[in-house]
Formats: structure tokens, sequence, C-alpha cells
């Protein structure tokens, strides 16, 4: 029996890297669209919360520009 | 389609039965965590996998070409009955494991059935043993782990990155995550799994002469099967779903995107490079890698090991009743009445146990938090009390939040 190790290795070294690399950006998206907030006191007083810079939201489209590059990426290669 | 003997048309009829029950088999692969975490309502969430497979269907009819040469030897003088029987010991064994609620692989079943029923018909000499091995064994094994060690490590990976967000500010982020890459994997499944059935009609028109060797799918089994698969789907394999949205493990907002994300890539990254991977495996083993990729997050072993055991004995399961239907399905066209009278005995006992237990959009989430197993009928409709405020006496008592 021959197991073809080099793809199976391509495939667990790609999809690992993929989907990391995916999820990483558009949790990043996300991160940056959310307004900041830090933590409350310990004696239980309200956290305050500070609106994302605009660099922030520039940089949080960028990622999902990146995800929505990668789905397209991903149907070209379902249909082709 | 000139002239269409009796058998080629029980053979296109059950070929498209398995399709359906692949179809709702599969629903939960792509959508048990968009309805586990709230991400799409349950009727929305398989209508839109239903459509998606639906067009997906229509995409490419590559899989379906490598369906025959593979596994089962074209030359070796396969019949239609022996097709037929493979296909009743795959759909039994589907019917059989939604039953159970385990997700289990429908091309496997396929693959067993058409295996078994091969062995008994044909023997040893018509099928291609290494090919097996390769192509479903060594696989089935790589698929979870594949893709639970790349759930496992996005999940750990986009906890860390949103620790400091509240969960009620990413939800929208995490909802919209989900909805695309579950859309991206009904899509891939419409084109690799209604594939395998328009492959499988293709092979017993050929079988029967109906069509030329090397012939593409005719349009009329395209839109069949493509129909097929879509009904399925919409009509959703609740009690898989349940299992793979609850029963493994609880899944949020973040590991179902997680989760998903890694079950598209692992399936896009593996089918385009030439090392398919069984949709189910890996959609499972996602969803087990997102529940270990949590800090206090818990996999439900004792569920994780009947969906394995179900794994392993999909190939063997399918093939012996595809075996046993071959065997009484060359007799003649008697053999073939009563597999199919047999086969149509054995679905509607399967459906009526169903309805003893029913699962269905309405209560597939509900599942005791704690166990993760099905909350009784009773226990589903949690008896909210309401404080009646009294007003004879006294002001009303305030609800503490």
């Amino acid at each position: 029996m021959d197991i073809d190790w080099a793809a199976l290795g391509e495939v667990f070294g790609v999809s690992l890297v993929t989907t990391v690399a995916l999820v990483g950006l558009f949790t990043v998206g996300i991160v940056g669209l959310a307004p900041r907030t830090e933590p409350g006191g310990e004696d239980g007083s309200a956290g305050t919360e500070t609106a994302p810079t605009p660099l922030a939201r520039a940089g949080a489209y960028v990622c999902f520009t990146l995800c929505a590059a990668a789905v397209a990426y991903g149907i070209y290669l379902i249909v082709k | 389609m000139e002239h269409l003997s009796l058998i080629i048309g029980v053979v296109v009829v059950t070929a498209l039965v398995f399709d359906f029950t692949n179809g709702f088999h599969d629903t939960a692969n792509a959508m048990a965590t968009t309805i586990s975490t709230g991400a799409l309502k349950p009727k929305t969430a398989v209508a839109m996998s239903a459509v998606l497979n639906l067009v997906g269907a229509f995409l490419s009819v590559e899989v379906a070409k490598t369906i025959s040469g593979g596994i089962i030897d074209e030359g070796s003088g396969i019949r239609p009955e022996v097709i037929f029987a493979g296909l009743v010991g795959a759909i039994v064994w589907n019917l059989l494991t939604w039953l159970a609620g385990l997700p289990s692989s429908s091309s496997h079943a396929l693959f067993g059935g058409l295996v078994g029923a091969t062995l008994v018909s044909v023997g040893w000499g018509g099928v291609h043993m290494d090919a097996i091995a390769m192509k479903i064994l060594i696989p089935a094994v790589a698929a979870p782990l594949v893709a639970g060690i790349a759930a496992a490590f996005a999940t750990r990976l986009t906890y860390r990155l949103g620790a400091r967000r509240s969960a009620s500010q990413t939800a929208r982020g995490y909802r919209a995550g989900q909805i695309t890459s579950g859309a991206l994997v009904s899509l891939a499944h419409g084109t690799n799994d209604a594939q395998k059935t328009m492959g499988v009609i293709t092979l017993a028109l050929i079988a029967g002469g109906s069509l030329a060797p090397d012939s593409d799918p005719p349009t009329w089994v395209i839109v069949s099967a493509a129909l097929a698969i879509a009904l399925g789907t919409y009509l959703g394999g609740w009690r898989i779903i349940r299992t793979m949205g609850k029963g493994l493990t609880d899944i949020q907002p973040p590991q179902g995107f997680s989760a998903q994300t890694s079950s598209a890539t692992v399936i896009l990254a593996s089918s385009h490079l030439g090392f398919a991977l069984s949709t189910t495996q890996v959609c499972s083993g996602s969803i087990m890698g997102s529940g270990l990729g949590r800090k206090g997050g818990v996999v439900r072993w004792g569920t994780a090991g009947r969906m394995v055991a179900a794994w392993g004995l999909t190939l063997p399961g399918a093939g012996l009743i595809a075996g046993a239907s071959a065997f009484l399905a060359d007799r003649g066209d008697w053999g073939v009445v009563t597999v199919a009278v047999l086969g149509i005995a054995a679905c509607a006992t399967i459906w009526a146990a169903s309805r003893r237990n029913r699962v269905d959009h309405a209560n597939v989430n509900d599942v005791d938090p704690a166990t993760g197993l099905a909350l009784t009928a009773d226990e589903a409709v949690e008896p909210v009390t309401i404080p009646t405020p009294r007003t004879t006496s006294g002001p009303a008592p305030q609800a503490t939040v």
C-alpha cells in the first residue's frame, strides 16, 4: 500500500495555515470595528467604551476585504 | 433516453432516493454550528443550504466522471442489478445512522454499498482494493485530524484576539462569518455529492447500453440529481444536526466560526490538491477541534466515540446489506422485486421508529447543556414562572436583572 505522504502533508499544511490566517484576519476585523471596552474595576464599576479610531476602522475593512477575496477564490475553486 | 429498460429505471429512481438521503444526512455538515449558535434560524439555514446545494450541483461534472473509473472496475462486467443492490445498501445504512443521529459519510456508504455488491456478484477481481485504502481509509483517518487541529488553533487565536471585546459587540461579525463559511461548505457539497449520484446514474445508463462509454451525464440526470439533493437538504436531518451542533461539544459563535472556516478550507484545499477528504469527517473533526480550542471547552467523548464507531462500520455495514441485496437481485427479476420490497419495508420501519421521538426544526436545539443529551418533551418546554404582581397590597415586586 502506497500512502501519498507528500500530498497529505501538503493538505495539512495548507489547511492549517489558511484556516488560522483567515480566522485571525476576520477576528482582527471584528475587533477593529468593536468599541474598546476597558474592563470595569473590581468594585463593580462599569467599563468605559471608546469608539474605534478611523485607523482601526480602515484596518478592519482591509481585513474583511482580504477575507472576501479568499471566499471568492474558494468559489472559483468550486466552479472551475 | 431512447429506451430505458425496467431495471435501469429502477436504478435511476433508487439513485435519486440515495441522493435525497445524502442531502438530508449532510445538511448538518454545513449548517449544524450555524443553527446551534443561533446565527440563522433552523428553517432559514436549511433553505439556504438547499439552494446552494442546488446551484452547486450544476457547476461541474468533473467528479461525476471519476466515480466509475476509480474504485469499481468498469470492465469487469458490472450490471445494473449490482448498482441497484449497492444503492439499497447505502440508503438503508444512511437511514440507520440518521435514526441514531450519527453523522457518517454518505460517500462511504455509497462506496461500501457498491463494493459489497460487486464482491458478491463479480468477486474480488471487480474491486480495486488498493484504491479503497488510498481513497477511503487513509482520508477517513486524516480528515478529522487535519480539520480538528486547524479548528483548535483557529479557535484559540480568535478567543485571544477578541479577549477584550464583549460578546455582544462581536456577535454580528461572527454571525456573518459563520453564514459565509457555511454557504461555502454547502456549495462545495452540492458540487461534490450531487455529482456522485450523477456518476452512478451515468454508470448505470452506460452499463445498460443507453449511453456510450465515457459519456457526460445527460441534462435530465443533472437536473433530477440536483433537485433530489436540494429537497433532501431542505428537509434536514435534524437528528444529525442536533448531534453535531449540540452533542459533541457546546459551540459558541467564535467556535462555530472557526470550525466552519476550518471545514470550508480543508474541503476546498484537499479536493484542490487531489486528496479529497470526506465532508462529514472534516466537519465533525472541526467541531471537536473547536471544542478543544476554547479554554474550558469540553468534547463529549462518549458521543464522539459512537460517531467514530459508526464511521468504522459504514463501509462494512453498507457493504453487507448491499452484498445480501446483490445475492438476491442476481436471482432474476423476482430477486430485484424482493430487494425493492424489503428495502422499502426497511425504510418505512426506520421512519416509523423515528416518529417515536421526533426531532425537527422546532426542538433541534433543545438539549441538556450539561450532558448534551436530548431533553424530553416535558423538560424542553421550560415552565416559566411569572410572579403575579400583587395588586391588593404594597408595590409590585421588582424584577431583578
